[in-house]
């Protein structure tokens, strides 16, 4: 199933200034994922998943090592570069769902495409296919403070999903949702997964979430512990 | 940059009420501010008006001697008419008047007057002249109401003038004031003695002779004629703009305070909403913005105040305008210190410039004052904005 790797992780290390000293939040992390991974970085609190996943999204630079995303050396990206990276390929969602509280969804779901050269008519069209994925088509002028938790999450996969990203990285996705909410949104994703190909990495320790992934990654004090894979 | 308009736009009407106090308090400085400064060229407008219309035509010719500012010239600045100048003054189109230093005695006390001789039936300046011809035993005259003021003469007071004529020989005469005119004009009002020419020729022993003569034709760069050499409108009103540029820069300390107080609050608001929004700042760029790009943003957001205050101006700043130029606005102060007997009513004007000027003004400062704060956001790192982690 899995073929080109898309991302390959050499002896990273992430270090973070602490007072006078240093704090090691990555302590050399060695992996690769292969394109239309459903795969999770799962640990305890403080194992350094978030951080992984931001160097993952060009947001955060390695201390040592390198991350190669979809090409692209992260470690050698100008803040340009990791710009471009970040708004052709990659889609984020966040715990906090970080929607735009005075845009509609409509406005929301659009946003990354104003980045990229597309005619207003394209616009509309993606941002209506992306809210029909996740079943949100009669939210458009709603705005976020009008949703639910959950519709505001599925507002999020959209807007994540809207340009097709090659790669979607979710950190702690379900933290705030009930379990029906967590399971609706779970199931939306693992569909686009199958369905466009686009990887997904969470970040999580959330047991439902758990439940959906093929690919099991253990963190523990910022090193991989273990891996699980399931098999279909 | 479209996106970065759309955006702030979107943003800063999300945002609701403390947009919209921002955006009142701008409109405010830039209606108070463009109505100022209307009001300043339109008195600037309205003085010179008034000074041609009451003193010097569309230009005047000085006897070269004449020099306002120096009181010893006087006795000396006068010459014949020159013949050039009769046709024009037969059409009365030209206006002849011989000045002299005098003294008058009202109730005892002494007090300077320059007297001045201007012929009674000219019509050319507003000064009522023909007042002068009033039949009395002694000599008609005419002041302005700030002189009557300070001589405590009235209408109908009879005073003593005192001059030294062409010989140097002291004479003096009785005046009744037949008139007391009000002029926003203070050159021709405070200290000034107005009587018939002929009379003043008469009793200097200066007949047929002329210290300065206000004409009508408005043609350019006349030339001197004789001992007479010709200054135009623009030279005689010079001193009202320099009055105006006096003006105006104490203007411009209110402005400038107008327009702290203003930006003081978008300055405020940047703040505040770099601070707030940390959260969305990151999203910004994990969604692929640069982070100059979110500079932009911001600044265009902050901007944009100005844009909507300036379109809220329109909306109430025009009606009032246009009322304000209708209507004109007398200055509530006391307008004896610029020597004016009444305070002028000034009808400001507003011009395209001016209102370009201003708006553009407005715009730039708050651009800068958008940007200054809106800096920090290119040093953010974008994780810790996501956290909402920055202090
Ligand atoms: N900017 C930072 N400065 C200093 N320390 C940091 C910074 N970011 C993360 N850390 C530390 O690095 C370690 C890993 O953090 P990280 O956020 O990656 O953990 P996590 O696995 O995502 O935890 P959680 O499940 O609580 O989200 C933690 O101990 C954290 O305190
Ligand atoms: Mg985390």
């Amino acid at each position: 199933m899995e073929n080109s790797a898309i991302i390959q992780i050499n002896q990273l290390i992430k270090r973070f200034p602490m007072g006078k000293g240093e704090f090691t939040a990555l302590k050399g992390i060695n992996l690769d994922f292969g394109t239309g991974e459903f795969a999770g970085l799962i640990g305890p609190s403080g194992s350094g998943k978030t951080t992984l996943l931001n160097i993952i999204g060009s947001l955060d630079m390695p201390t040592e090592g390198e991350a190669v995303v979809l090409g692209k050396p992260i470690s050698k990206l100008s803040s340009k570069e990791s710009a471009k990276l970040r708004k052709e390929s990659l889609g984020f969602i966040f715990q906090s769902y970080n929607l735009l509280q005075v845009h509609t969804v409509f406005e929301n779901v659009e946003f990354p495409l104003l980045l990229l050269d597309y005619t207003t008519a394209e616009r509309k069209k993606m941002v209506m296919d992306a809210l029909e994925w996740v079943g949100l088509t009669d939210k458009v002028k709603s705005k976020p403070p009008q949703l639910s938790g959950g519709e505001c999450q599925r507002v999020a996969i959209a807007r994540a999903m809207v340009k097709k990203p090659s790669l979607v990285l979710a950190d702690e996705p379900t933290a705030n949702l009930d379990a029906a909410n967590s399971h609706n949104i779970l199931q939306t994703m693992l569909n686009l997964n199958r369905e466009l190909k686009t990887t997904f990495i969470f970040a999580t320790h959330d047991e439902k979430v758990i439940g959906y992934l093929k690919r099991k990654i253990f963190l523990k004090d910022g090193l991989v512990d273990h891996e699980e894979w399931i098999n279909q | 940059m479209k996106i970065a308009f759309k955006l702030a736009f979107r943003n800063l009407i999300g945002a609701g009420l403390r947009t919209w106090l921002n955006v009142i308090v701008l409109s405010f400085s830039f209606v108070v501010i463009i109505w100022m400064k209307g009001i300043l060229v339109g008195w600037d407008h309205q003085a010179k008006n008034d000074m041609e219309q009451w003193e010097i035509g569309k230009g005047q010719f000085w006897h070269n001697q004449y020099d306002p500012y120096d009181g010893f010239t006087i006795t000396d600045s006068h010459a014949p008419i020159p013949n050039e100048f009769k046709p024009e003054i037969e059409k009365g189109e030209m206006v002849p008047m011989l000045f002299a230093q005098g003294t008058i005695y009202p109730q005892g006390r002494m007090q300077p007057a320059m007297i001045k001789g201007i012929p009674a039936n000219q019509t050319l300046l507003k000064i009522p002249t023909h007042k002068l011809d009033s039949v009395t035993d002694v000599i008609p005259a005419i002041i302005g109401e700030v002189m009557a003021r300070s001589s405590h003469l009235e209408k109908g007071s009879r005073v003593v003038l005192r001059w030294r004529d062409s010989k140097g020989t002291f004479d003096a005469a009785e005046i009744e004031i037949v008139d007391i005119f009000s002029t926003t004009v203070p050159t021709i009002d405070v200290a000034q003695v107005w009587i018939n020419l002929e009379t003043m020729q008469e009793k200097l022993l200066l007949p047929e002779q002329a210290t300065l003569f206000s004409f009508a034709n408005a043609e350019e760069n006349r030339p001197a004629v004789g001992d007479f050499r010709l200054k135009t409108k623009k030279e005689l009103t010079a001193e009202i703009d320099a009055m105006i540029k006096t003006k105006s820069k104490g203007q411009s300390v209110f402005y400038f305070i107008l327009l702290l107080l203003a930006m003081l609050a978008i300055f405020d608001t940047q703040i505040l909403s770099i601070f707030r929004r940390q959260k969305e700042i990151g999203t910004y760029v994990a969604l692929g913005y640069t982070r100059q790009q979110v500079v932009t943003l911001f600044t265009v957001e902050g901007a944009m105040h100005a844009v909507l205050a300036a379109a809220l101006a329109a909306v109430y700043g025009i009606p009032f305008f246009i009322w304000q130029s209708k209507v004109g606005f007398t200055i509530p102060m006391d307008t004896s210190e610029f020597g004016m007997a009444i305070a002028p009513t000034m009808y400001p004007i507003y011009s395209v410039g001016l209102i370009l000027s201003t708006t553009l003004i407005v715009l730039l400062t708050t651009s800068v004052v958008s940007y200054w704060p809106a800096r920090r956001i290119a040093k953010m790192n974008p994780t810790e904005a996501l956290r909402g982690k920055i202090q």
